[in-house]
């Protein structure tokens, strides 16, 4: 199989991902679009190591190793990122990335009392 | 004992009272009495010892060196001739009776024991003044003076007048002093010394360059501290301190100091003639100039202020004639009577509530109820005056005789023109001196009207020290005048005929004058009611006193004169009384040449700091400011912004690398 392909679905994927990422408000779809970039590096890595490890008299395989790893570390982080997710809905009432605003500058200002409260509890239950 | 130990003890014990008494005044309330007086009696003690050991013979000298200083060697030095000896006497003798009479004048007043204290350290300075044989340790006792009469006047700073009173004095006074620490330097550079014996050697062979400007720079200084004209102002505000502490800046201590510094280098003055001129114009305007303010007073305070300002002027009149000897003569029984006066107005102020001549000439009965301070009063009013055989006959006598001497050529040593000037203004003044002082007497104490208000009998210690006061009053000159040639110069000091019937004579025309002016006006008093009276049967007198000088302003308008048609003041002055009251509006003429520039140049400064400078640094903090803001604003707080803004950066970095990697 030619190089251009997993290159090309690998470039798509994360073009994808990062629209996501850019475009989406919802956390969680946000979260799972970091996901899809994540993969599309996965998918080059597998690519590349089984070009690169064609040529090679002798080889450890290293970016299918790196994979693994990269999968593994996913799989925590996106465990911690649905948690905290789950904790601003729970606190918030929502998970729409366009209202967590809470480090805007002037925010203390224009915005009620009313969310500034859980959000200085979140921040003492997070630190 | 050694004469150089008692002597060097002299200045030392109210030192050492003054310390105890600052350190131990809270502790132990009862050794505060015992620590103002005795060491200053102690002090009188020695002083005598050391007279009458030195006995107007060779001077005593000792110096010890402290430490290397450089060029021109500081010596703790003791030079103790005739003059320094009786003077040193005085003051002691002054501050004794003053600390004894301020137990009862202040008895109840809660800052008594910082009061003694100063009290003591003021004596200190002024016997480290007469007994230093170092103009530098001199300058010393000298600027603790200074200090020493800033706290005493301002004794009672509840009230602004002696806030006022007490940094007018200070400024006053070092307004002067900074002359006359440059004319000290130079002279010690121009002598090679700053020891007095050296410093009159040097005079004596003409090792002096520059005698003239010396000379005026340390007269500046002089007239200062001894208030003549023009730097005269701080003393009558001065007396808004209490009235122990006038008599003893104006008996013996600050006010002798300047008279008897150039009594010490008097040849060093001698050696220059335009100084010596200029010593007799001071001398003459002070003495007139203040014998006509005397005259406008209302305040008793005030008058006895004003003729201390004219008997200096005598003082200073007879060292511009050269005659020392005559000028600390004078010193000695000034100090006395004008002590004896001003504690006497102290006794009189207690008694009649108020320190206003107007409201006393109309209380019936005052010399009733103060007979001491009366009769000690008349005499001491008599010899100011000059009426024989009071002492201040035959000391004033002694200035006009020396002055008379000059005038008519019989010595080369002051320029005839100085003595002319000296006697001229020495007789006027007799005259206005015995004016004042009639008025004085007759108001206080001849006045008719409602009865003078209880404040109990006056306490031993107040009118014992007036008595004491008495007898140098009365007796000194008369018993002295023929010995007192062998403790100072030598020179006679025997009234000569001519100047004592014309003084006498004008003395006694000036006091007819005011009592034929009193005698038609006094009619008036009854007419017009008049007079703010401080009551205060258990109080001290020195809360009377305070309060009569806080009154003083509210209830006449005016802290130096009151709006009474029934004074023969006005009568005799007519025109004048209104300039005279207010001290020839010296005080006007130099706020409106030092104290409004300062102001406007104040207030140049002010706009320059806000308005200038600070323009400078608000702008320097405005562009960052707008910097700031202007980031601020990408803080949106919205992370797919900040995630979008770090892509394109990415892009732009990876642009930017692969450009230079392919070397494009």
């Amino acid at each position: 199989m030619h190089l251009a392909y997993p290159a090309v679905l690998s470039a798509l994927l994360f073009c994808t991902g990062l629209y996501g990422v850019l475009a989406r408000r919802n956390a969680i779809l946000v979260l799972m679009s970091v996901e899809l970039m994540l993969n599309a590096v996965n998918l080059n890595l597998v690519a590349f190591d089984v070009w690169l490890s064609r040529a090679a008299q002798e080889t450890l395989h290293s970016g299918q190793a790196l994979t693994l790893f990269t999968i593994a570390i996913a799989a925590a982080e996106i465990g911690i990122g649905l948690a905290i997710v789950l904790a601003v809905y729970r606190n918030r009432g929502t998970s729409d990335i366009d209202r967590l605003r809470d480090t805007a500058e002037g925010h203390g200002d224009d915005t009620d009392p009313g969310t500034d409260t859980p959000a200085a509890e979140k921040a003492e239950a997070t630190a | 004992m050694t004469t150089t130990t008692l002597a060097v003890l002299v200045p030392l014990l109210p030192f050492l009272g003054a310390a105890a008494g600052l350190l131990l005044g809270r502790t132990a309330p009862g050794l505060v009495r015992p620590l103002a007086v005795l060491p200053t009696l102690a002090a009188l003690v020695a002083a005598a010892l050391v007279a009458v050991r030195q006995g107007g013979g060779q001077a005593i000298e000792a110096h010890t060196e402290l430490t290397p200083t450089g060029s021109v060697p500081i010596d703790l030095a003791l030079d103790i001739d005739g003059f320094a000896a009786l003077v040193a006497v005085l003051v002691a003798f002054v501050a004794t009776c003053v600390q004894i009479y301020s137990t009862g004048y202040l008895r109840d007043d809660p800052r008594y024991p910082s009061y003694a204290a100063l009290v003591s350290l003021f004596t200190s300075a002024m016997l480290l003044v007469v007994y230093s044989g170092d103009l530098i340790v001199l300058l010393v006792g000298w600027e603790v003076m200074g200090i020493c009469s800033y706290f005493l006047v301002g004794h009672y700073w509840e009230t602004p007048e002696a806030r006022a009173a007490s940094l007018k004095a200070f400024v006053v006074t070092k307004l002067g002093d900074v002359p006359f620490l440059i004319g000290l330097f130079a002279l010690g550079t121009d002598a090679g010394s700053f020891s007095i014996p050296r410093v009159l050697d040097a005079v004596a062979n003409g090792g002096i360059d520059h005698p003239t400007v010396i000379a005026l720079l340390l007269l500046a200084g002089v007239a200062g501290k001894s208030a003549q004209f023009p730097l005269h102002t701080w003393l009558p505000d001065a007396m808004a301190g209490p009235t122990p502490v006038s008599a003893l800046i104006h008996a013996a201590t600050m006010v002798a100091a300047g008279v008897y510094f150039v009594a010490r280098l008097l040849p060093l003055f001698e050696a220059s003639r335009a100084a010596m001129v200029v010593l007799a114009v001071m001398a003459a305007v002070t003495m007139t100039g203040s014998g006509l303010a005397a005259l406008a007073q209302d305040d008793i305070k005030r008058v006895l202020a004003y003729s201390t300002i004219g008997q200096l002027g005598y003082m200073t009149g007879a060292l511009a004639v050269g005659d020392r000897g005559a000028a600390v003569f004078h010193l000695l029984s000034h100090g006395a009577f004008k002590a004896l006066l001003f504690l006497a107005a102290g006794v009189i102020i207690h008694a009649a509530g108020t320190n206003s001549l107007a409201a006393m000439s109309r209380m019936g009965h005052l010399r009733e109820r103060v007979p001491d301070a009366y009769w000690t009063m008349t005499v001491a009013l008599l010899a100011l005056a000059a009426i024989p055989p009071f002492s201040g006959f035959f000391s004033k006598e002694s200035v006009l005789g020396a002055a008379e001497h000059v005038a008519t050529g019989h010595t080369a040593q002051a320029p005839g023109a100085a003595g002319w000037l000296v006697l001229v203004a020495g007789l006027v003044t007799a005259l206005l001196t015995a004016a004042y002082a009639t008025r004085l007497w007759l108001l206080a104490f001849r006045g008719r009207g409602a009865e003078a208000p209880d404040h109990g009998r006056q306490p031993l210690t107040m009118t014992v020290v007036l008595w004491v006061l008495a007898v140098p009053s009365l007796a000194f000159g008369g018993l002295t005048y023929r010995s007192l040639p062998g403790w100072l110069d030598g020179r006679d000091l025997t009234p000569t005929l001519f100047t004592s019937i014309l003084g006498t004579g004008l003395a006694v025309v000036g006091g007819l004058l005011t009592y034929g002016a009193w005698q038609r006006t006094t009619a008036l008093a009854a007419r017009v009611p008049l007079g703010a009276v401080a009551a205060h049967p258990e109080g001290d007198a020195g809360l009377v006193e305070a309060e009569a000088i806080a009154s003083h302003k509210p209830a006449y308008g005016d802290i130096a004169q009151a709006p009474d048609p029934a004074d023969p003041g006005r009568l005799l002055l007519g025109p004048l009384h209104r300039h005279a009251a207010t001290g020839f509006h010296l005080d006007a003429v130099y706020s409106a040449l030092f104290v409004r520039p300062v102001q406007a140049g104040a207030s140049l400064v002010r706009f320059l700091d806000r308005e200038v400078v600070d323009t400078y640094v608000r702008g320097a903090a405005a562009l960052p400011r707008l910097l700031g803001a202007a980031v601020r604003r990408a803080q949106t707080g919205n992370v797919q912004t900040y995630v979008s803004a770090l892509l394109a950066g990415t892009v732009v970095l990876a642009v930017a690398v692969l450009l230079v990697a392919t070397g494009a």
